[in-house]
């Protein structure tokens, strides 16, 4: 902990200068290590932007072209690097349109601060020229959130802030500053938040969880892990690889822990859930102990509950208490950083290989690409399918590329498919299923890891969700590589229409504009593929491209995602057609 | 397990706005009316108490526990049962002055219902009454029939049995 006296330390900053409340939010965000942020000016943050403009040299602002593109692109900065990701917009609309991105970062536990500009403090509650009530709206879909009235607060608040977002389970913080507070001058000075009195980060590791784990771990007979992204942001990537490498134990991704373990590793068993593989969701109903590693058996892993792995005793390591026995029972939870509980945990467990196990996983793999993945990535029919054009990506990239997607059935293609060497490379909206999520998120990832390739994988809807921030990557250059999968459907949804709903077409059809002349009227290099043979080459060429390309592929309009749990039923009830 | 009962909640936060509004958003979420609310001071400087009524099975209960004690500014929450908790709640009535000079009637039902007159004037008086619900709401019917001007009845106050120990959750960070 600093003291009063310090003048300046490694993060802090301490100045007995009189400045603005804007120019403390700048002064608190290099403070923070912030070096880009997102947004959208408007009346009520313009002091902020004023400061911004006089500060350019140190923070980069991105201009979107939408408040929502902003926050997505905080959200795919901060899923790239790992850092906290930053958004501003001024009051009433601006404000509400970070509301999607914000709810996405709190169900995805992305870090994330929005600042938001406000009326001033005598107009609260007058119905003022763009007052809204953003604390209030936005109180249920942030981690914590606040009002600032005064400039004294400011860098107390965003330490606070930026600590809460970051710590433990990360989320999205939304702070509000009143228009007064920014104008308002006071003494600056800075300290970085280390504790909050009300608030546990993280949840003290008990000795006796890890061995009674280790315990029903060494004596299992058919072991099966399933891991989160807890493990990509509690940063467990290695000492994830370690413990599965030591127990052996075949082991399963949900749709956001991808990239956590490369693709090709002997114990990666694919991915579970509603579009996941075959093997792992329908052995999730024979294992005898499941170890749940930073996951939280979302709806769309388990399908019907009570038919859930009823057989098999759970061992739940978890950073959030709340997420212990909220949907399925822990026989022993591990509470705690899943970084701390696997080193705790591996002198504890045996080392074993489950050589006929994993074979098990391996029959049904060859039956899934008999029965789905062949016809998906090599297939004989004429239309083009999802699957080859991410075969293709994976060719040009050698899996080391950052996939974004966005919703729908292009998403859980490219999820199924895509090769990933490196953690922090699958960037996708999970647990709010955010059409429009995949754009700006790509341009927020490309920024804040410009040493990476970034592909953006979209559906021809989402796409059109946020299409404006074409006109974001015109003005900054960020070469992000966008592919469009057209079949001119809401894909996912008419094939529920056609599995569920006798195939009544409700408002599923689209009727698209010309994409590649879009793109080009953004100056932005663009292509069509209709044709297989045209494939390799066009995606060779984008993946080869130093700048942003633009890459529209037709492909089979009434293609389906196998397999498929439908809703309600259970794991073991995984169709393949 | 499955049945729902009543829960008291008592929720130490910190005093800070927008607190209760969060509180409210969890079980607003998920459905669930608050039978009655309360927010007060608590045995420790600048930490509010929040006790809230609700039906729910403990199933839920439990879940929802998790999900208060998640918010940045819950510091602890509980749920008891009736019978963990000493309670009251209390009430006023607003009555004619004219019922005290017509006959001992009402005298009768102040004095069985162990209630107080705490302010009286020639046009009304003012009847207070602390105790479980169901004294109040005995109390209410017995009344009803004199003609109630106003009523109105706090939220629940609950003193558990067991001890809670936030002092030292607050010194152990």
């Amino acid at each position: 902990m600093e003291t009063k006296t310090t003048t300046s330390t490694v993060k802090g900053v301490k100045t007995n200068v009189t400045i603005s409340g804007a120019e403390a939010v700048i002064k608190c965000l290099l403070a923070e290590g912030v070096d880009i942020l997102y947004g959208y000016p408007g009346g009520a943050i313009m002091p902020v932007y004023d400061e911004l403009y006089k500060y350019q040299k140190e923070l980069h602002h991105v201009l979107t072209r939408h408040e929502q593109g902003a926050t997505h692109a905080a959200q795919g900065y901060a899923r790239a690097t790992g850092k906290v990701g930053v958004a501003i917009a001024t009051s009433g609309p601006g404000a509400t349109n970070l509301i999607t991105g914000i709810a996405d970062a709190q169900i995805d536990s992305t870090p994330m601060v929005c600042i938001t500009g406000q009326v001033a403090e005598h107009l609260l509650g007058t119905d003022a020229f763009q007052e809204t009530d953003i604390v209030g709206i936005s109180t249920p879909v942030t981690k914590w959130n606040y009002q600032i009235t005064k400039a004294s607060e400011i860098p107390e608040v965003l330490a606070k802030a930026f600590y809460i977002a970051r710590s433990g389970r990360p989320g999205p913080v939304l702070i509000d500053i009143t228009k007064n507070a920014q104008f308002e001058k006071f003494e600056f000075s800075y300290e970085p938040c280390t504790s909050v009195r009300s608030y546990k980060a993280v949840p003290k590791l008990e000795l006796d969880a890890v061995k009674k784990a280790a315990e029903l771990i060494n004596e299992a007979k058919k072991p099966f892990i399933i891991w989160g992204q807890g493990v990509i942001l509690g940063k467990a990537e290695e000492e994830f690889k370690t413990f599965i490498e030591k127990t052996g134990i075949p082991s399963a991704s949900t749709l956001l822990g991808l990239s956590a373990l490369p693709t090709k590793h002997k114990l990666h068993v694919g991915l579970v859930g509603m579009h996941g593989n075959y093997g792992p969701n329908k052995l999730t109903n024979e294992c005898d102990v499941l170890i749940a590693i930073g996951m939280r058996f979302d709806d769309r892993v388990t399908g019907d509950l009570s038919r859930y792995a009823k057989q098999a005793k759970v061992v739940h390591f978890e950073i959030d208490p709340a997420e212990v026995n909220k949907n399925v029972f822990a026989d022993v939870p591990v509470l705690g950083d899943v970084k701390e509980s696997l080193k705790e945990i591996l002198p504890f467990v045996d080392e074993k290989e489950h050589t006929d196990w994993l074979q098990e996983f391996r029959n049904h793999d060859a039956v899934e690409f008999d029965k789905v993945i062949k016809r998906d990535l090599y297939p004989l029919k004429e239309g083009l399918t999802m699957g080859e054009v991410i075969k293709e990506i994976n060719n040009a990239s050698k899996g080391k590329a950052i996939v974004v997607t966005d919703v729908g059935q292009h998403q859980m293609i490219a999820c199924r498919y895509a090769d990933f060497n490196q953690s922090k490379s699958n960037i996708t909206s999970g647990g709010l299923g955010t059409m429009g999520f995949a754009l700006p998120a790509a341009i927020g990832a490309k920024m804040g890891t410009p040493e990476r390739e970034v592909v953006a994988v979209i559906g021809d809807g989402g796409y059109q969700m946020t299409i404006q921030e074409l006109g974001t990557i015109l003005q900054t250059k960020a070469a992000v590589k966008i592919v469009v999968l057209n079949n001119e459907f809401l894909g996912m949804v008419r094939q529920w229409q056609q599995l569920f709903f006798d195939k009544r077409y409700a408002s599923t059809v689209m009727t698209n504009p010309d994409f590649v002349t879009i793109a080009q009227g953004y100056h932005i290099p663009a292509k069509r593929v209709t044709k297989r043979e045209e494939l390799a080459s066009a995606v060779s060429e984008m993946m080869q491209s130093e700048e942003a390309f633009f890459l529209e592929v037709c492909v089979e309009k009434e293609d389906n995602v196998f397999p498929m749990i439908p809703t309600g039923s259970s794991v073991s009830e995984v169709r393949l057609s | 397990m499955d049945e729902k009962q009543t829960y008291t909640v008592s929720i130490y936060t910190e005093n800070n706005i927008g607190v209760l509004n969060r509180i409210s958003a969890i079980f607003q979420r998920r459905h669930i009316n608050l039978e009655s609310v309360n927010v007060s001071k608590s045995e420790i400087k600048s930490v509010s108490r929040i006790t809230l009524l609700v039906q729910v099975t403990e199933d839920q209960i439990k879940k929802i526990i998790g999900q208060l004690e998640k918010q940045v500014e819950v510091i602890k929450a509980y749920y008891h049962t009736d019978e963990a908790t000493i309670y009251q709640e209390s009430c006023l009535f607003k009555l004619s002055t004219d019922l005290l000079t017509e006959n001992d009637e009402i005298q009768k039902v102040i004095n069985s219902s162990k209630s107080r007159v705490i302010n009286i004037n020639k046009d009304f008086f003012v009847l207070e009454k602390s105790g479980t619900k169901e004294e109040v709401e005995e109390l209410y019917h017995l009344l009803d029939k004199y003609g109630i001007k106003q009523f109105i009845r706090s939220g629940r106050i609950a003193i558990t049995r067991d001890e809670m120990r936030v002092s030292e959750l607050l010194k152990g960070n």
